[in-house]
This record gives C-alpha cells, sequence and structure tokens, in this order.
C-alpha cells in the first residue's frame, strides 16, 4: 500500500490564512498562505490542501492566484477547494497549477459534478469534501462550510460519491475541527471501511499520537491545520511519532 | 551551449508544474505546441495526465507521432511522465485497445482490482512508494541514482506499463503487494509512471540528472 501521508491544511478567506473552530469563529493567522506552505514544503510535508472559506461569496481569482504562487516553488502536490461548482471551476484551479480538486457544497448540490470532473480529468483529481456532524448513533453530511445539514447520512453520501467518480474522500469533523482534541475515530473507521478509496482525515489533531490513531483507524492520510499553524507539533515529529509506532509513512 | 528541452503541450496534462520544475532545476526549457519544433530540441518531455486513448488521438491530431518517434530515432534523451510515460510503450487497454509510440515493447495494463488475499485494492493508485532497482541493474549512468532508494517518489495512476523485455524496466514498485515497473528506460527513452515534478527535493534532482545527461 502506498505510504501515508501527513498534509497541511491551509484554510484562506481571501489572501489570508484563517483558522476556526467547528468552522466557525475564523481568525487571522500573521502571514501569507504561500509563506505557511513554503515552510511546510522546507520541512518535509507529503501534500497541500487549499480550502477557500469565501469563494461561493466572492469568487476564486484570489485563491487561484494563491495556487499559481505556491506551486511556482512547492514541488508536492496540491488540491485546492471552495466554491468549486462546475467543471469549467474545476479547470481554472487545475490550470493555475493544482493537482487535484475538492468539491463540497457543488457536489452535493448537484452530484453529477462529481463525474464531470472525474471523466474529464480522472478520478486521482476530484476529491470529494465531506463536513461531517455527530447526529444520535451516525453522521451527517453538512455543507456551505458546515452551516447546512444535506440530510444526508455520511456514509451514503461517501458511498456514492465513489460511485460517480470520487477518488479521495477529504473527511472532515466538524464537532473536532479546531479543537485540538484529536479525531473522530469511529467516523474514520466507518467510513474508511465501506469506501474503496483514500479517505483524508481532517479535524482535531492537537499532538503527534493523534496522527498515529487516526492512521490505525483507517485513515490514509491526516490533515493537520491549527497544530502546525500554531506551531503546537511540527511535521518531523508528527513523522518520527508514527514511524517509531510501526506506521509507514513518506 | 545549454542543451534546449523541450516539453511537449498536446492539450492533456500538468504542464505549468512539469515546466516549473524544470525551470527550477536551471533547464533552458521550452513548451512545444508545434510538431514542427521538435526537431530543434535535444531532449523531449512528454507529460500526461488522461486517458491514453484520448492522449493518443491528440498525438496523433496535433501531428507529434512522427516528429517523436524520430525524436527517440536519433538517439537524443526522451522522458515520458505518467500518461507520457505509457504512450511510450507498444499498446494500451485503458478503455479500448490503443497502438502507442511503440518506443518499448510492451503493454500498458489496469492494476489489478483485488490483493493476493481477495481483498478490494483501493484505485487509482495515488501516493508516495519506495523505488527499487531491478535485479539486472539498470541505475547506474542513468538520471536515477543509488539515492533514489531512499526517499520515495508520488504515483498517482490506475495503469501500468508492462515492458516486453525486463531489461527494459528502469525501476520496481509495489502496490499492495503487486509488483510493477515504476519507471521504463530502452537507451536514452526513459519514462517514469511517477511524478517527479511532484515528489519534492527527490523528484528535483532526477529531473536534474536528466538535464545534465
Amino acid at each position: 500500500m502506498a505510504l501515508n501521508r501527513i498534509i497541511a491544511r491551509l484554510d484562506i478567506k481571501q489572501e489570508r490564512l484563517i483558522k476556526g473552530m467547528h468552522l466557525e469563529g475564523w481568525r487571522f493567522l500573521p502571514d501569507t498562505p504561500q509563506k505557511y506552505c513554503a515552510d511546510y514544503y522546507e520541512q518535509g510535508i507529503d501534500e497541500i490542501i487549499y480550502v477557500d472559506v469565501v469563494a461561493s461569496l466572492y469568487g476564486r481569482d484570489k485563491l487561484t492566484e494563491i495556487v499559481r504562487q505556491t506551486t511556482d516553488h512547492v514541488f508536492v502536490p496540491l488540491t485546492a477547494g471552495g466554491g468549486v461548482r462546475s467543471l469549467a471551476d474545476a479547470t481554472d484551479l487545475l490550470r493555475s497549477g493544482a493537482d487535484k480538486v475538492a468539491v463540497c457544497t457543488g457536489a452535493i448540490k448537484d452530484p453529477q459534478l462529481i463525474s464531470d470532473i472525474s471523466r474529464r480529468y480522472g478520478a486521482q483529481c476530484c476529491v470529494v469534501s465531506i463536513q461531517a456532524k455527530k447526529n444520535g448513533k451516525g453522521w451527517d453530511a453538512y455543507y456551505d462550510i458546515g452551516r447546512e445539514n444535506s440530510g444526508r447520512s455520511v456514509v451514503d453520501w461517501a458511498q456514492d460519491a465513489v460511485e460517480l467518480g470520487a477518488g479521495e474522500i477529504l473527511l472532515t469533523s466538524i464537532d473536532r475541527e479546531g479543537t485540538r482534541k484529536g479525531f473522530d475515530l469511529a467516523l474514520i473507521e466507518e467510513v474508511s471501511s465501506k469506501v474503496s478509496v483514500p479517505v483524508i482525515a481532517s479535524g482535531g489533531l492537537g499532538s503527534p499520537e493523534h496522527a498515529a490513531q487516526a492512521f490505525k483507524s483507517g485513515a490514509d492520510a491526516v490533515a493537520v491545520a491549527y497544530a502546525l499553524h500554531y506551531g503546537i507539533t511540527s511535521i518531523q515529529g508528527i513523522k518520527e511519532f508514527c514511524r517509531n509506532a510501526g506506521i509507514p509513512l513518506r | 551551449m545549454t542543451q534546449k528541452i523541450g516539453i511537449i503541450d498536446y492539450g492533456l496534462s500538468n504542464l505549468l508544474s512539469i515546466y516549473r520544475a524544470f525551470a527550477h532545476v536551471g533547464a533552458e526549457v521550452s513548451i512545444i505546441t508545434e510538431a514542427k519544433s521538435v526537431s530543434g530540441m535535444d531532449k523531449i518531455v512528454l507529460p500526461g495526465v488522461g486517458s491514453f486513448p484520448d492522449g493518443m488521438k491528440l498525438l496523433h491530431d496535433l501531428g507529434f507521432v512522427a516528429p517523436l518517434i524520430g525524436h527517440a530515432a536519433a538517439g537524443k534523451p526522451f522522458l515520458g511522465v505518467c500518461l507520457g510515460m505509457q504512450m511510450m510503450l507498444s499498446r494500451g487497454f485503458e478503455m479500448e485497445e490503443t497502438p502507442g509510440l511503440n518506443l518499448i515493447p510492451g503493454d500498458v495494463l489496469p492494476l489489478p482490482a483485488l490483493d493476493a488475499a481477495g481483498k478490494p485494492n483501493r484505485i487509482p493508485h495515488v501516493g508516495w512508494e519506495f523505488l527499487r532497482e531491478p535485479e539486472h541493474g539498470r541505475w547506474k549512468e542513468t538520471p536515477l541514482s543509488e539515492h533514489a532508494e531512499v526517499h520515495p517518489f508520488y504515483f498517482v495512476h490506475s495503469y501500468y506499463a508492462r515492458p516486453e523485455h525486463t531489461a527494459h524496466v528502469w525501476a520496481e514498485a509495489d502496490f499492495a503487494g503487486f509488483k510493477f515497473a515504476a519507471a521504463v528506460r530502452n537507451g536514452l527513452v526513459f519514462g517514469t509512471q511517477f511524478h517527479p515534478e511532484k515528489s519534492g527535493s527527490q523528484g528535483l534532482e532526477l529531473l536534474h540528472q536528466f538535464v545534465t545527461l
């Protein structure tokens, strides 16, 4: 199997890097996303994910520019998402240098979008982003940056998305996002055991141990935001811990 | 004199990434949009992300097929990446059987759907894998050095190349226990299934070695 991956997730508002909790209460970080990415690349990050949280409102001009500037000197795979509603939107991001496109709201409103991107650019280009919130025994799939409940179960939606051509699932726990309390391991286990594509666990990493737990629960990759942006832990720190726990990493 | 490296633009690739990676390692690199420009290049790079039949159709429609075969026949260095590498083989079996450039005899086949235990594999195969030098030792004086085994390279694919002659396997890797050709080579025709332009400093080193070949 492919080596497990550590991914830096950068949420963006206009040209700034931001970080929230439960996908709300966003705060600005001091530097540009490009600057953080350059640092993470130097430190050995395996992949980058950009999510523009206001692209639906303001358009994607800022995001495509940030992607263009980042990929000038960052030579690892980059996923970009936020406000992607059409094949043309996806094309814009890929032409700016992104390797994959993440779709969330656009895919829930029009699942055909997944097939369109997957058929045109290949399944590996199409990351379906699912915002999961605990609801009784299961999880509901939310959209619009965690504000709206689609009324669909996360597992059903993930399975449908893969059927339609998703090459990867970016699985964000709204309950854990920004809390640094660790991943929702039951969620990771449930989704990764039901789909045939790689699952990226997002939301909750506060220490290297949390990454190891996510991998052991079935995640192929973990996304880290807060803990890296605020220097709570380092990429090498996470990798070393995981390797010592017997998890193969790049 | 600096060698001129041309990257073929046939409308199906991550052109920007590969162009920037070559520029980053100091190459004199240009993007080739017209078939007639191929002959003026010292080295050619054929990138590609997409399907085998689409890729070959575009190469034919744009008149690239004969000049590319001519470039290889003239003994000039040639690097194919991902779909670009796959099209260097004789035949592709993605969706329908399609003839390739036939610079390296062999087929391009789908990755196995099941592993040895009968469990479904995750396809596309996405992620970082270590390379191994084949037993017949093919790395000496090529862009892959012994250092290439130290750090992994980045793969994204659903199909793989199976050269007819094992001597054309340049590097091996594993997919869920299945051994496949991660890179192929026939003289100065080189192909990598992985993406050197997305493999961090390790990948840039390979491109640098190709530039200085």
